[in-house]
């Protein structure tokens, strides 16, 4: 094995700006996601998410600017989700200079758009966004509208199909997690990886270092993704990469 | 002015590897196209790509660019990534069975039967996604400044089997050691995205845009 585990920022966009509070220390503009992301990729990140989470889709064209704009200064694999409805956005978004587009309440209402989108673009572009929670002991359920609806499907169940359908990659977010910084719901996270023959990054309540190398560990997820504990400064990815690495897990070292 | 010709045939990421290309480009003007013409002015070109090989080979075809690539492969450095890599090959197992451009002997395979016919490897994830070592097997003026064993990003579910480990110039392990890079005469040739891979990725761009296409 020398396949890297990924650490992942996950940067919110509304109107293209970043929200929820960047916080960096000597940071000219904390809302400017080029700057940002240009940030993280001096600190080692392996991948960048950004979420669109604009709620006027008149607003949309926004964030095919905003990749544009960083995909012409950061050269790490970006990916980009909210708002992925139509062959035609996937097709603008890579355009743009995304790698990678995340589709998640598209998918729920109609799931044969994610097999037509993997055989437009190839499966490596076409990462599932699964919103979880847990219903009862071991069993999960997939939620959509920030975790407010219940759909009633079975969220291993769902992992699978969305695999077979084409998926390339899975965002599982746990929403009894999401900002709690409880760390992740690591048997959900592990149910769903030793499910699917793609990979999985794992998502929704990190708030210590501990918690990432837990989601690899025992989660068995192939990525990370946090945002605030990045965010904030509470720590940079470089320190998430040592802690990992202390731990045995193989990470990428920035060679400079 | 010297040229790049980034070959334009409607598939991936096209974007990402010519605005890689022009961060390093210095001198060299980066020219994105599906003409005919303009490819064979260039003084070098890559094949960038990423999706189906059977789209990829049918519209370059179908855009006359199969034999462009044909005349480019004998006279010029030229540069293939991800599925530019493998449309150099005579085919692929894609869909059953998909032919190719028939430049390098080879046939891309998928991961999932090679992995289950090698023991403990059946956790590993298909595709194969993130940043993995490259092996680099022989000295080549495209690794100057390239630490061996470097990491670049893939995210690729076929792997390249070549007739002749002559053409192999770098290996990447995933439960088995497959061919990551090959190299022929002016070919150079890459499954990982070097305009994803970062400092090591920017680094054997710019080789390329300095290379004459010896050895």
């Amino acid at each position: 094995m020398s396949l890297a585990k990924r650490i992942i920022p996950c940067l919110d966009v509304d109107d293209g700006r970043v929200v929820k509070g960047v916080q960096f220390v000597d940071i000219l503009d904390a809302g400017d996601p080029v700057e940002v992301a240009r940030r993280y990729d001096e600190q080692g990140a392996d991948e960048l998410v950004f979420l669109d989470i604009t709620a006027s889709s008149d607003n949309r064209e926004t964030m095919v600017h905003v990749v544009e704009e960083v995909a012409s200064q950061v050269f790490i694999p970006l990916t980009v989700g909210g708002g992925i409805r139509e062959l035609s956005d996937i097709r603008r978004m890579l355009n743009a200079g995304a790698d990678k587009v995340g589709i998640n309440t598209a998918a729920v209402n109609n799931p044969e758009f994610v097999r037509q989108a993997a055989e437009r673009f190839g499966t490596q572009c076409i990462v599932v966004a699964i919103d979880a929670k847990q219903v009862s002991d071991g069993k999960w359920e997939i939620f959509t509208h920030g975790g407010r609806k219940a759909t009633g499907i079975d969220a291993v169940e769902w992992a699978k199909k969305m695999a077979n359908f084409g998926a390339g990659e899975i965002l599982l977010t746990s929403m009894d997690r999401d900002g709690t910084r409880d760390g992740y719901d690591l048997a959900l996270t592990r149910a769903i990886s030793e499910a699917v023959p793609v990979p999985v990054i794992a998502s929704g309540g990190v708030g210590t270092l501990e918690h990432l190398v837990e989601g690899v560990i025992e989660g068995k997820a192939d990525a990370v993704l946090a945002a605030s504990i990045f965010h904030f400064g509470h720590h940079t990815v470089q320190e998430a990469k040592d802690a990992m690495s202390a731990r045995g897990l193989e990470m990428r070292a920035l060679d400079v | 002015m010297a040229t790049v010709a980034v070959i334009d045939y409607g598939m991936g990421n096209i974007r990402s590897v010519s605005k890689a290309l022009e961060h390093v480009s210095g001198d060299t003007k980066v020219v994105v196209t599906h003409n005919a013409e303009e490819v064979l002015r260039a003084d070098r070109v890559v094949l960038p790509g990423v999706g189906a090989l059977q789209d990829c080979v049918s519209e370059l075809k179908r855009l006359g660019l199969d034999d462009v690539i044909r005349e480019t492969v004998c006279n010029k450095p030229f540069m293939g990534i991800c599925l530019g890599m493998q449309a150099l090959l005579d085919c692929s197992a894609e869909n059953g069975g998909t032919e190719a451009l028939g430049i390098i002997p080879g046939e891309a395979r998928h991961f999932a039967d090679q992995l289950k016919t090698i023991p403990e490897t059946e956790a590993l994830k298909v595709p194969h996604m993130g940043w993995n070592q490259v092996h680099q097997s022989k000295a080549h003026p495209m690794w100057q400044g390239i630490k061996q064993d470097s990491r670049f990003y893939f995210v690729h579910s076929y792997y390249v089997a070549t007739k002749s480990d002559s053409v192999v110039s770098a290996t990447t392990p995933y439960g088995f050691d497959f061919t990551s890079v090959i190299d022929r005469e002016n070919i150079f040739a890459v499954q990982f995205h070097p305009e994803k891979s970062q400092h090591a990725g920017l680094a054997l761009l710019a080789n390329f845009l300095s290379w004459d296409g010896t050895h």
